[in-house]
């Protein structure tokens, strides 16, 4: 398979610029009170939800996490929608009723963010069964963290999805921490990737800050699953540079590792890499961030101007029918 | 008419909604041959393994497949094995099966069926026996059936197979082999509908599954003694046919709820305080209750036969409000 053109690298920076400046206006609008709930970013993690997304159909599915804004970003799901529904506004992409970790847009094949940690993992293979019965070359996605690879639905989906051959691919974002655990503390054998083996399918680690490098696992992983032949599991190591949550104090980890996040910064790296190759200039950066600013400040003052939900419609969207008896 | 038990009544609702259906398929331990109780059996030689399929024993992954598969256009039809076993996939029926049409704003159909075999008898022990259905009662955005006769079980189960949202069907293990008429036309059974199963004029008794049996039975051996029982059934807890419900209270104004789960925070206390909502002024006497003592399940037969509700139960319960 031929590697990504200028074209595409070039979307893939802006994304990844997309889901970093989005998270960060999230992060503020939260502090300052604008967005209720439980804040979970992904800032510094971005390459790892662009990789996959650019190695994806656009018909192809994704099943998220409790750290998702940057799956559905770069999935091409609405700013617009997602932050109104951050605010619990009536017009977000759920009507107020998911919010932030809880949030789905169908309309780009983003089946939904997870509250529960590997749940989208036995959720997967169903939706696998549901390609292949159907006889399309759709695949699906689904992400979890090195944490949520502890839990018993990691196994049992992965058992599943090998032992029916289903078009999944499992993406592991390992970002060192289980909320405040250390992986080492959490997890035997060290290795995730290295779990495939014992289901008989291929597992590879690769480096999550290097979106050039996530896109290449995912995209021989996308061929394998529309060929029929099945999983794959990947783990992608990268850096958190937020806490766990938004107010998350961190008293787990020194500094040094943020600091070397930024070091690593993936946006970064890309960066230099379109300049290296002539593909972008300072002045192209700089419109590049802009036109993404705008985007983002545009979807805060959607959000912003939206009404909240009638009280009263806390009891719709329960059943198909409306109203419901008890 | 045809004369079919009540496993063979959910075989044939399988059949039919398969024929019916090209979307719907069965997923479970140990369906291909029918295992434990004989109600997939056959429907391999009939659907194919495409359509049958037997799962690991990974309760998680199956009721999450299935959820899955039925939010991107497949209508399963999942076999729990026993009832007992859905605490390995609560999570994938409390957090996402039940919530993902809520929490999604509407976005998805969620057109899942969750056959649920469970119920007391035979010695089956604590992990084999219980009754959970009040469980999914309390978690918004199930439906729960939960059917007496053999009839009810092939038009409640079509139903909940066409049903755009997730059900649960409650087949009581101990009724599997009662034979019933079932009609050889095609025939639903709405969800929040209920059925009187014995007219009565003097105490509604309101009971579900292998209790509106042991209710039918102390009607008979009530009217011996010149008092009238009206059994009620709801069929489904979630919706419940609550003006059903009154409508025999205010023929009879004496009312026992019979189930066979502990008493305690039970579906049936729930029907009770329905029924005294609506129809308090209607009451002549405080509603009884007949549910098995707060304890699990035990093994040996004189124990179990001793948390098992029965006839003698709902007697008993009768001549309390009726005094």
């Amino acid at each position: 398979m031929s590697p990504p053109g200028p074209d595409a690298l070039l979307a893939m920076y802006a994304s990844m610029l997309r889901v970093r400046l989005f998270e960060e206006r999230a992060r503020e609008l939260f502090q300052n009170g604008r967005i209720p709930g439980f804040l979970h970013t992904s800032v510094g993690q971005e390459a790892v939800a662009v990789g996959v997304a650019a190695a994806l159909r656009h018909d192809d599915y994704v099943l998220s996490t409790h750290r998702g804004h940057g799956h559905l970003i770069a999935k091409g799901g609405s700013l617009r929608g997602l932050m109104a529904e951050l605010y619990g506004k009536a017009n977000g992409i759920c009507h107020g009723k998911g919010g932030t970790m809880h949030i789905a847009d169908v309309s780009v094949g983003y089946l939904g963010a997870n509250g529960v940690l590997a749940s989208g993992c036995v959720v997967a293979p169903g939706v696998g069964m549901s390609i292949k019965r159907r006889r399309s070359s759709q695949i699906v996605v689904t992400f979890f963290g090195d944490g949520a690879a502890n839990r018993g639905p990691f196994h049992e989906g992965v058992n599943l999805a090998a032992l029916w051959k289903l078009p999944v691919v499992f993406v592991c974002e390992n970002n060192r921490w289980a909320s405040s655990t250390a992986h080492a503390l959490s997890t035997a054998g060290g290795s995730i990737a290295a779990r495939g083996a014992g289901y008989g399918i291929p597992g590879e680690r690769v480096d999550g800050n290097d979106v050039l490098a996530v896109h290449d696992a995912v995209t021989r992983a996308a061929e394998r699953a529309r060929g029929g032949d099945g999983p794959s599991l990947i783990e992608a190591h990268t850096i958190r540079w937020v806490g766990h949550f938004e107010g998350d104090a961190q008293a787990y980890r020194g500094k040094d590792e943020v600091a070397e996040g930024r070091q690593r910064d993936p946006i970064a790296r890309l960066e230099r890499l379109l300049i290296e190759r002539r593909l972008l200039d300072a002045a192209q950066a700089a419109r590049v961030r802009e036109s993404v600013v705008a985007e983002i400040e545009d979807a805060i003052t959607y959000a912003e101007a939206s009404p909240l939900p009638r009280p009263e419609d806390a009891l719709t969207d329960l059943f198909a029918h409306y109203p419901w008896r008890d | 008419m045809a004369r079919l038990d009540f496993g063979d009544a959910l075989n044939l609702a399988l059949r039919e909604e398969m024929r019916r259906d090209a979307r719907v398929y069965c997923i479970g331990e140990d369906i291909v041959l029918g295992l434990p109780f004989g109600v997939t059996k056959g429907l391999i030689d009939e659907f194919g393994p495409e359509r049958v399929l037997n799962a690991p024993i990974s309760e998680a992954a199956i009721v999450g497949s299935a959820f899955g598969a039925a939010v991107t256009g497949l209508v399963p039809v999942v076999d729990m094995h026993f009832a007992d076993f859905v605490t390995c996939a609560m999570d994938e029926v409390a957090n996402q099966i039940a919530k993902s049409r809520y929490m999604f704003g509407g976005q998805l159909d969620c057109p899942l069926t969750l056959r649920m075999p469970y119920g007391i008898g035979k010695s089956g022990g604590g992990h084999h026996s219980n009754s959970v259905e009040a469980w999914f009662v309390n978690l918004p955005g199930l439906k729960v059936a939960i059917p007496s006769t053999p009839a009810d079980a092939r038009g409640l189960l079509k139903t909940a197979i066409r049903d755009p949202d997730p059900v649960l069907v409650f087949e009581h293990r101990g009724l599997y082999r009662l034979v019933g008429e079932v009609p050889n036309a095609e025939t639903l059974v709405p969800l929040g509908v209920a059925e009187v199963k014995r007219r009565g004029r003097d105490v509604t008794v309101i009971a579900t599954a292998r209790m509106v049996h042991e209710s039918l039975e102390a009607a008979r051996r009530l009217a011996d003694e010149g008092i009238e029982v009206e059994v009620v059934d709801p069929r489904t807890l979630v919706p419940l046919d609550r003006d059903g419900l009154a409508a025999s209270v205010r023929r009879t104004h004496r009312v026992v709820v019979a189930e066979e789960g502990p008493m305690r925070g039970s579906a049936g206390a729930w029907l009770a305080w329905v029924v005294m909502e609506d129809c308090f002024d209607d009451l002549d006497a405080p509603i009884a209750r007949v549910a098995a003592p707060n304890v699990p399940i035990p093994f040996s037969p004189p124990l179990e036969s001793f948390v098992m509700t029965t006839a003698d139960d709902v007697v008993a319960a009768v001549r309390q409000v009726v005094k």
